[in-house]
């Protein structure tokens, strides 16, 4: 297995009184896939979002536990919490490019962060585009809206921002969910590129695309983190009862 | 659940045949058998002909596990027992063409007398026929116990065969003019002896379907 990335240690995450992620201690392999699968409401979303920070944004919502990254406990209000997404790339649901062109998507973060450099900023572009297979689709068209793109495009043009800024983790919560099957296919390829070089934790509700992309499954259920394993023990042979009832559609 | 019904009624269609397969296996097993010791040929023909049925149960389990793969995405349980199902489907049409390997023993043997009664392949016979039917028990209960009871079996179908090639080997060397059928009979020995290696492979199929891991009983 390889080295340990981040960790969890008895994360908690309430929303008001309501506990919607239960002490979880999970470790997270680097450059790895880790899926994160469950039905609906069982907190796999909101123990995403807390890996960076996200659910500070969310009124009544508290946080107890650590979570350890790079020899830091994020959860350390102390935290430069901008820093942290800098470590950490978040890609959503649905593609949410910037109101600006292909370019200024990926150059923002990292000019945001101090680049200013037309050179460098250059580079960045390309590298990100080439990383996420874009940079031959769009590379005549740098200039032009990030919108123009196809749902696929801006998913991976989503990917591509991320990656600017020199993360070591990339959080991804459904990111092929609003796609189509041929643009999903290459969210999935990408992924499997992507992890030579970043951890990836990824929300997904399609259990063959965990199935299929990630190292590990992490099985959710009402806050708790039931099952933990190799994919394909999870999905050949799962230790709990209610995973195997999970994942052959008997519940959720 | 009503999202799994189709799926549900596939599965249950899956162990229907099996449980057919398993059937239809021991009934040949004893008629040949009957045959070799009441030398009926008759008897050995309608064996012969009933196989291609057993084979097209096969394929009939053979599609239908394609088809809930290809549309049901199985996991976990579900997708273990497909996989056991194709495996033991396989094993027991295996099991059908020794039985009908025995009936073909009788069409050879056809107008001789046996130059002795027969004792040890009857014996293995009741056993293996007893394993069939326990194994395809032990796959519908899902009776671990039960599929490993198989091994047991096995060795003494093992131990009668070593007796039985023995005692030919002394009668061939007495007696050089029945070799020919002493020849015969060792094979229906060995085709028996299969058999029930193949009714073993089921109690290791339903150990996987079960428990998840891969015993090897066949030892």
């Amino acid at each position: 297995m390889n080295e340990q990335a981040f960790y969890t240690k008895d994360l908690s995450v309430y929303y008001g009184e309501k506990q919607a992620v239960k002490k979880i201690s999970m470790d997270f392999p680097d450059r790895q896939v880790v899926a994160l699968i469950g039905p609906s409401g069982c907190g796999k979303s909101t123990f995403l979002r807390s890996l960076n920070r996200m659910n500070d944004l969310i009124a009544g919502c508290r946080i107890e536990g650590e979570v350890w990254i790079g020899g830091q406990n994020i959860c350390d209000p102390a935290t430069d919490v901008v820093s942290l997404r800098q470590k950490i790339g978040m890609v959503w649901q649905r593609p949410n490019p910037f109101h600006k062109s292909i370019y200024e998507n990926i150059a923002f973060g990292p000019r945001y962060h101090g680049i200013r450099g037309r050179k460098e900023l250059d580079r960045i572009v390309e590298d990100c585009l080439r990383k996420t297979a874009l940079w031959d689709e769009v590379k005549d068209r740098l200039d032009q809206s990030g919108l123009a793109l196809s749902g696929g495009q801006q998913q991976r043009l989503c990917i591509a921002r991320s990656l600017a800024v020199k993360p070591r983790i990339l959080l991804m919560d459904e990111p092929a969910s609003a796609l189509d099957p041929v643009s999903t296919a290459k969210i999935e390829e990408l992924i499997g590129e992507l992890k030579k070089e970043y951890s990836i934790v990824i929300v997904t509700h399609n259990m063959q695309q965990a199935a299929r992309i990630s190292d590990r499954t992490a099985f959710f259920f009402l806050g708790d983190l039931v099952e933990y394993d190799d994919t394909q023990k999870m999905f050949t042979n799962p230790s709990r009862k209610s995973t195997d009832d999970y994942l052959s559609g008997r519940f959720g | 659940m009503v999202t799994r019904r189709d799926f549900d009624i596939g599965l249950e269609q899956l162990q229907k045949m099996l449980v057919e397969m398993g059937e239809r296996v021991e009934r040949a097993l004893a008629g040949a058998m009957d045959a070799l010791e009441s030398m009926n040929a008759s008897e050995a023909r309608e064996i012969v002909k009933g196989d291609p049925e057993l084979n097209q149960i096969e394929e009939r389990i053979a599609d239908l596990g394609a088809k809930l793969i290809a549309t049901q995405q199985p996991v976990a349980k579900d997708l273990r027992r497909i996989l056991v199902a194709l495996k033991i489907s396989s094993d027991l049409e295996r099991m059908g063409d020794l039985s009908v390997d025995v009936a073909k023993v009788v069409l050879r043997l056809e107008g001789q007398t046996l130059f002795k009664p027969l004792l040890d392949l009857p014996r293995m016979a009741a056993i293996s026929r007893t394993m069939i039917v326990e194994s395809i028990r032990s796959y519908v209960d899902e009776n671990v116990d039960l599929a490993y009871k198989m091994a047991k079996d096995d060795d003494q179908v093992d131990a009668l065969y070593s007796q039985l090639m023995h005692e030919m080997f002394l009668l061939m060397a007495e007696n050089p003019k029945i070799v020919g059928q002493a020849m015969l009979l060792s094979f229906v020995g060995r085709y028996i002896e299969r058999i029930a290696d193949h009714a073993t492979n089921i109690g290791e199929s339903v150990v996987f379907l079960v428990v998840g891991n891969r015993p090897d009983l066949n030892q």
